[in-house]
């Protein structure tokens, strides 16, 4: 096998030293530092935008949370205007209607006074239109005129027999 | 028709002598120099636009960084970030001679047990001394791992020192046997196509199937390189 032949032994380790040790020159000189370089970047990019991505959702979930704050704060408050202007409502209803309910009552007195008034009224006429037609009526079949005190005795008796 | 062993054989391209050395610019040289402009080639080109979204080429040699250092953390952890230049070095230099191996008529000098050995003494002599250098002459404790019984320490440290020992020749012998192996076995099968004529489509089709796990066996023997001295380095720093 060529591989056992002691002559080239020499130049094969002389090159392997030289081409090894260029290679080990590059690499740790040029390329490894430059690669090292982009993939931190693009770590320091990734974590950088989920750092930043972390801090917008915080905001946005505190901005819910001032959302429905104010939300909830706004529902209470219609809330107690609703029940209050409700309950000024019903403590105007309740105090026309009982104004309403005096005034009615003070009406309804007032014109019962009234209708009884007319109704005395129209009573005491009668019996004096009924006097003076039973006078009138006996003088025309009798000839003598009753005297007043009687027929009117006789009109209350009717009527009290009528009523 | 030519030997299957053919193929490893050194051709001096240049005559080259160094105070009576033999520094020939060979075949084997000029493979392994291909090497280092590919290698330095497709990652600093695969970099120049320095995309935050890489593309297929930045990607690849995003990928064969990170699998380095991914490869290194694990074996050896924090301390193994200064050696980061030299392992991605020594693997991205085998795996690329192994797949540039597998280019017909061109040459695997991972198949020269001097050129492995070369790279697994470096290993050893290296991890040895960052060995002693970091744990000073406790660092023949390694032999005699912790909770051993005394009496078996006469049985255990020679064999603790012989399986040290032997760890640069395996390490060469994995690599250029396994190398070896596959090229022979392709130029053995190559041959019979060659060979046998029409019959010769069963050689070919076994050709074909070898030619796929030969370049999985180029990648995973610089796997194993690699891991092997991230494994090494762990000892030396961290002892068992």
């Amino acid at each position: 096998m060529p591989q056992f032949d002691p002559s080239v032994w020499s130049p094969q380790i002389i090159w392997l030293i030289v081409s090894f040790v260029a290679l080990y020159y590059i690499m740790s000189r040029f390329v490894l530092p430059r690669l090292n370089e982009i993939l931190e970047e693009r770590e320091f990019r990734i974590s950088d935008s989920l750092r930043r991505a972390e801090n917008l959702k915080q905001e946005a979930e505190q901005a819910v949370a001032a959302y429905e704050q104010t939300m909830a704060d706004a529902r209470a408050k219609a809330q107690a205007q609703i029940q209050a202007s409700h309950e000024r409502a019903e403590r105007l209803a309740a105090e026309r209607q009982a104004e309403l309910g005096d005034r009615l009552v003070d009406e309804i007195a007032a014109a019962e006074a009234r209708i009884a008034a007319a109704r005395t009224e129209a009573v005491a006429g009668i019996r004096d239109m009924a006097a003076d037609v039973a006078g009138l009526a006996v003088e025309k079949l009798v000839g003598t005129r009753p005297a007043a005190e009687n027929v009117l005795a006789a009109i209350d008796d009717t009527l009290k027999r009528a009523s | 028709m030519a030997s299957p062993l053919e193929q490893f054989r050194i051709k001096p391209l240049v005559d080259i002598s160094v105070g009576g050395v033999n520094a020939s610019f060979t075949n084997s040289a000029l493979m392994m120099m291909i090497t280092v402009v590919g290698v330095s080639a497709l990652l600093y080109f695969s970099m120049r636009q320095r995309s935050l979204i890489p593309g297929r080429m930045q990607s690849i040699a995003e990928l064969s960084y990170t699998f380095v250092a991914n490869m290194l953390r694990n074996n050896v952890g924090a301390e193994g970030r200064k050696y980061f230049p030299f392992v991605f070095t020594l693997f991205m230099f085998v795996l690329i001679g192994n797949m540039l191996g597998m280019i017909p008529y061109s040459f695997t000098f991972t198949s020269h047990l001097i050129v492995t050995l070369g790279m697994a003494l470096v290993v050893f002599i290296g991890t040895t001394t960052i060995g002693f250098m970091k744990h000073g002459l406790h660092f023949f404790h390694f032999f005699l791992p912790h909770g051993t019984p005394i009496y078996l320490a006469p049985l255990l440290i020679p064999i603790e020192v012989l399986s040290y020992l032997t760890r640069p020749f395996s390490l060469a012998l994995r690599l250029f046997a396994n190398m070896t192996a596959g090229h022979t076995l392709l130029k053995v099968f190559g041959g019979f196509v060659a060979g046998l004529g029409i019959i010769g489509i069963i050689p070919l089709a076994a050709v074909v199937a070898l030619t796929g796990l030969e370049l999985l066996v180029a990648f995973l023997q610089a796997y194993v390189f690699a891991i092997l001295t991230c494994i090494y380095l762990n000892d030396a720093l961290h002892m068992h």
